[in-house]
């Protein structure tokens, strides 16, 4: 059985974990954990499981039913080549899609390089100064370079103007995202004495390109901001928008390797000037340096984010589009500034070859009549004939002119110089990914974030050109394949969350909780009840909570948490009651972000709903509730499941996610909508992403999950994921004691235990020392400063679990004896094998304190970073040839 | 932790120091403490108007943001741009060369308001 591959501990080691924690079976335990008012007493209606050759088998038959056809619809989704060493090394590499976020910068070098690259890419294509790691599609990019320059104008003013002739999902988006912060959008390209910020796209999704050298001049004088919706292969040949005065670029990198996927995932880019970068959505690497005074990389100006500053972030955005993000950099590392010019003019010269009616130069894109055609790197002699218009069969030149063409030079920094041949992108790949520290290498343990098993078989089918080389707004019954995945997909989520319908479209959980909210102030809308504006939020929440209600449109009034780290219900009544007339709704997380059944959820909705508000449940921990409880039932009105956590999608070292919702049935008129692609609905909100299904080609992952898994998998995963937590929970307490705890002193899916007891040693020195016993450290200092919490999810051996708390309980015996060792951690290979030596503890303590390391040691690539002098002195690009 | 006894203290850890009409403004020694290295001062606009008790700064060091409330009311009328370049003045020097900015007293009075040394290490447990 597939379930028994993808939970950890086999029968035996269960019952040996049930006894340390002290229950009888695994009913008994989740009998105790789980209050019984809000328990599931009947097995989710799913299919019966099956094997992987049977379920690859059926998906790939109802993919092919996709009609795949080459595409010329072009806005913004383009045909290209992944390179197959790409493809391989990276897009199916668990070394690189298995790894998260890094926040822990040691042990993530390979992958800040490839981000750093990526950075580099953006800031010499657009002519602007800085670039942040990715965003999560060109429209949801250009919605936050609307906010930004909107945070930047010092005069109060309010109108947004969008050029008619950007994407029309952009334009949808934008509008979306302006409606709730009252600001106002004109259609056109004329400024208005209240307009603080416009946006243009070059070259327009038509394909004309227009000078707009003056246009910036003039918007300027009006201290307005010009935001430039930009193509990354049109900017090889077309002066950059940095060049022309734009302040902030944004676009999507697909045509860099990334198959269109029926929509995505895709890296949007977001460049801006350097006077501005404070402001910047997103996240950003800097150049710093380690504790040896060598350079390393890490996250830059994290204050900025939403796990920081909360509602004043600038941006909710958490998961970005890491893995595509480093595969569109590769890409430009792999061709380099000559190959990349080279595909851009091969593909001008098809479009010269057919003209355009708009007699405005253009790049790729052309009007023919009332058909507008987008060529790409794909396209050949044969497409261009059978397209049944006119073509010149000798060459034509270009109608750039020369005032808009690229004089400057781009991708100059020795990396995109390097790697041409296979041989040396292959290894320059592999180094990277072994800087690196991903499940491939042991358990990350980091609460909340669910790092459970990407299986193979699951992964296997995003690279099925099926599933890829799908322009998503191809008619409906052209992606009859996607449809019925989507229909089964939802279905499932439905009865595993107990809610009416599922939205597919929200492409990241933060996504989610926005969309979430906008529903539900669609439904206060409807009901004549539309000042309804309080988001009551716990202080426990996660930083994106805030940041969405805000972005939402909506007042965080904060709810507090009783030494238990359960929502003080004395404060929620007091704050429901205060806000009785303008409550919208409450944000709540569950199990709680402090790992713990609470058993007051069901009164907590109710004291909601008794002052007409709406219960949003924050679904980051709906792993521990599959197949136990359902958010629908015990009174939740909408909910976001991250399936890059709870159904198996990889964090791709930082995205993609996918963040749908659930909602309750007086909820379903209004999810979001779509300006190309139908997607029924009564009284939809807007768009909030590009893409009509998001992340459309990750879905299959989640799909491949939940069949594999069947209810019977999926209960048994959930009760799992508790009893290893448990069981860690058991054995670090009395190293580490574990701070909150529910009914039967048991936790969640994910302990706390406090690190803060001892004189010298903080908490991250002990997640730094982790580090060279080969583990990522867990969640550190959130939701409670000083603290680790710890989620080993259901997919961990007892095995791995033991060698995980054997490598604390070392530690903290290091921490009595010798706790300069966790000071000087992590220890690189050449710290070690340094000829000088001088501190207080052996060489082989420093870097071999555990038996299995001298099976397999992992080296961290670097020694301590230095987070002070990477802010002080921030550089996020690599450098010039030298 | 140093608390000088010839300035003036708020509950959200800021210090004034009056010369004449105008009102020297920066963060306490226990702030800068608590906050670890300061990597950006984001200062009131200069000329612009801040009124006592409302947000009107931000410093920020690796691990948080931290708002700065104006201790009393009036127009900016210097900020201390050497914090640009170098913001580590706030943790190395916070009463003196780590000085926020200045504002021109609109009612000199508030000053009598805010606590005394005394009452500021009180506050923090000092």
């Amino acid at each position: 059985m597939f379930a028994d591959r993808h939970i950890g501990p086999s029968a035996d080691e269960i019952q040996h974990m049930l006894r340390v924690v002290g229950h009888e079976s695994l009913d008994a335990l989740v009998d105790a954990a789980i209050p019984a008012a809000i328990r599931l007493r009947r097995p989710l209606a799913l299919p019966a499981p099956r094997p992987e050759p049977a379920l690859l088998a059926d998906l790939k038959a109802m993919m092919a039913r996709n009609k795949i056809t080459k595409s010329f619809l072009g806005r913004g989704y383009y045909g290209c080549f992944l390179p197959p060493v790409l493809q391989r090394n990276i897009l199916e590499n668990p070394g690189w899609y298995t790894a998260y976020t890094p926040y822990q910068p040691e042990i993530s070098q390979g992958r800040l390089e490839a981000l750093l690259n990526f950075q580099t890419m953006v800031t010499d294509l657009t002519g602007l100064e800085i670039a942040n790691a990715s965003l999560l599609d060109e429209a949801t990019a250009a919605a936050e370079a609307m906010m930004m320059c909107h945070r930047l104008d010092t005069g109060h003013r309010n109108t947004f103007v969008v050029a008619p002739d950007c994407h029309p999902q952009t334009i949808a988006v934008v509008q979306t995202r302006a409606e709730p912060l009252g600001i106002n959008i004109v259609l056109g390209k004329e400024l208005t004495p209240d307009t603080f910020g416009i946006l243009v796209q070059y070259p327009a999704t038509d394909g004309a390109i227009y000078d707009y050298s003056a246009f910036c001049t003039e918007a300027h004088k009006h201290l307005a901001l010009v935001v430039v919706a930009t193509d990354l292969l049109a900017l090889t040949l077309l002066k950059p928008p940095g060049e022309f005065g734009a302040d902030i670029a944004v676009g999507s990198t697909q045509r860099f390797g990334l198959p269109i996927g029926y929509g995505g995932p895709h890296a949007a880019f977001f460049a801006t000037r350097d006077a501005y970068k404070r402001q910047m959505p997103g996240r950003l690497i800097g150049v710093s340096k380690d504790a040896q005074g060598r350079p390393a990389l890490r996250l830059a100006l994290q204050t900025r984010e939403q796990h920081i500053r909360r509602e004043k972030a600038t941006s909710n955005i958490c998961t970005a589009q890491v893995l595509p993000a480093v595969i569109a950099a590769m890409y430009a590392v792999w061709h380099g500034p000559d190959g990349l010019k080279r595909i851009a003019e091969r593909i001008h010269q098809f479009a010269c070859r057919i003209g355009s009616d708009t007699g405005l130069p253009f790049f790729d894109t052309v009007r023919v009549g009332d058909r507008i055609i987008a060529l790409d790197e794909t396209t050949t002699e044969e497409d261009l004939r059978a397209l049944g218009v006119n073509i010149s069969d000798t060459d034509v030149s270009s109608p750039i002119p020369a005032t808009l063409r690229r004089t400057t030079p781009f991708l100059t920094a020795p990396v995109f110089h390097r790697y041409h041949t296979e041989h040396e992108m292959l290894r320059y790949l592999r180094r990277l990914e072994a800087k690196d520290l991903s499940l491939t290498t042991s358990m990350i343990p980091l609460g909340s974030c669910t790092m459970k098993l990407n299986a193979t078989a699951e992964m296997m089918p995003v690279t099925w050109p099926e599933v890829g080389q799908l322009h998503p707004f191809v008619p409906v019954r052209d992606a009859a394949g996607y449809h019925e995945m989507f229909r089964q997909l939802e279905t499932w989520l439905a009865e595993i969350t107990g809610f009416a319908a599922i939205a597919l479209q929200p492409n990241a959980g933060s996504q989610g909780e926005y969309t979430g909210l906008l529903v539900i102030r669609a439904y206060h809308r409807r009901r004549g009840q539309g000042h309804r504006n309080i988001c009551l939020i716990p202080v426990s929440a996660h930083g994106t909570n805030p940041a969405s209600a805000t972005m939402a449109g909506m007042k965080v009034v904060p709810v507090a948490c009783d030494a238990a780290g359960n929502i003080d219900l004395t404060d929620l009544r007091a704050k429901a009651g205060q806000h009785a007339h303008d409550l919208a709704a409450l944000m709540v997380t569950y199990p709680s972000t402090h790992g713990v059944f609470e058993e007051t959820i069901t009164e907590v909705c109710r004291i909601v709903h008794d002052h007409g508000g709406q219960v949003y449940l924050d679904g980051a921990n709906l792993n521990a509730l599959v197949g136990l409880a359902r958010p629908g039932d015990f009174g939740a009105d909408v909910c976001h499941l991250n399936l890059h956590k709870t159904f198996c999608i990889p964090h791709g070292g930082g995205g993609p996610g996918m963040g749908p919702i659930g909602v309750a049935e007086h909820l379903v008129d209004f999810l979001p909508g779509h300006p190309v692609v139908n997607l029924g609905g009564e009284d939809p909100i807007g768009p909030v992403a590009a893409a009509p299904y998001g992340n459309a080609s990750v879905l299959p992952i989640a799909w491949m999950y939940i069949a594999l898994m069947g209810a019977a998998g999926l209960k048994r995963a959930s009760q799992v994921a508790i009893l290893n937590a448990n069981y860690i929970a058991r054995r670090l307490d009395p190293y580490f004691p574990v701070l909150y705890k529910g009914p039967g002193g048991l936790v969640a899916h994910e302990c706390i235990v406090d690190c803060r007891q001892f004189k010298d040693v903080q908490v991250e020195d002990i997640a730094k020392r982790l580090m060279d016993y080969g583990f990522h450290a867990p969640t550190m200092s959130w939701p409670v400063p000083g603290t680790l919490m710890i989620e080993p999810t259901e997919s961990e051996s007892k095995a791995e679990l033991d060698r995980f708390c054997d490598a604390m309980i070392a530690i903290h015996t290091e921490i009595q004896t010798t706790p300069a060792i966790l000071k000087n951690a992590p220890h690189t290979a050449a710290v070690v094998a340094a000829d000088q030596w001088d501190r207080p503890y052996s060489r082989e303590q420093a870097a071999y304190p555990a038996p299995w390391l001298r099976d397999h040691k992992y080296w961290p690539p670097v020694s301590r970073v230095d987070n002070v002098y990477g802010d002080r002195h921030l550089v996020c690009t690599c450098g010039p040839v030298a | 932790m140093n608390i000088p006894n010839n300035l003036k203290y708020t509950k959200s850890h800021e210090w004034v120091r009056v010369e004449g009409d105008t009102a020297v403004v920066g963060i306490t020694d226990h702030a800068q403490h608590e906050l670890t290295d300061i990597v950006y001062v984001e200062p009131p606009a200069l000329d612009s108007a801040v009124e006592a008790g409302k947000e009107c700064a931000v410093v920020e060091s690796v691990k948080a943001a931290s708002d700065i409330y104006a201790p009393v009311s009036g127009d900016v009328v210097a900020v201390n741009e050497q914090l640009g370049n170098a913001p580590e003045l706030v943790n190395k020097d916070p009463y003196g060369q780590g000085w926020l900015f200045k504002v021109k007293l609109r009612d000199p009075g508030q000053v009598d308001e805010l606590l005394s040394a005394q009452e500021y290490a009180a506050h923090i447990g000092a």
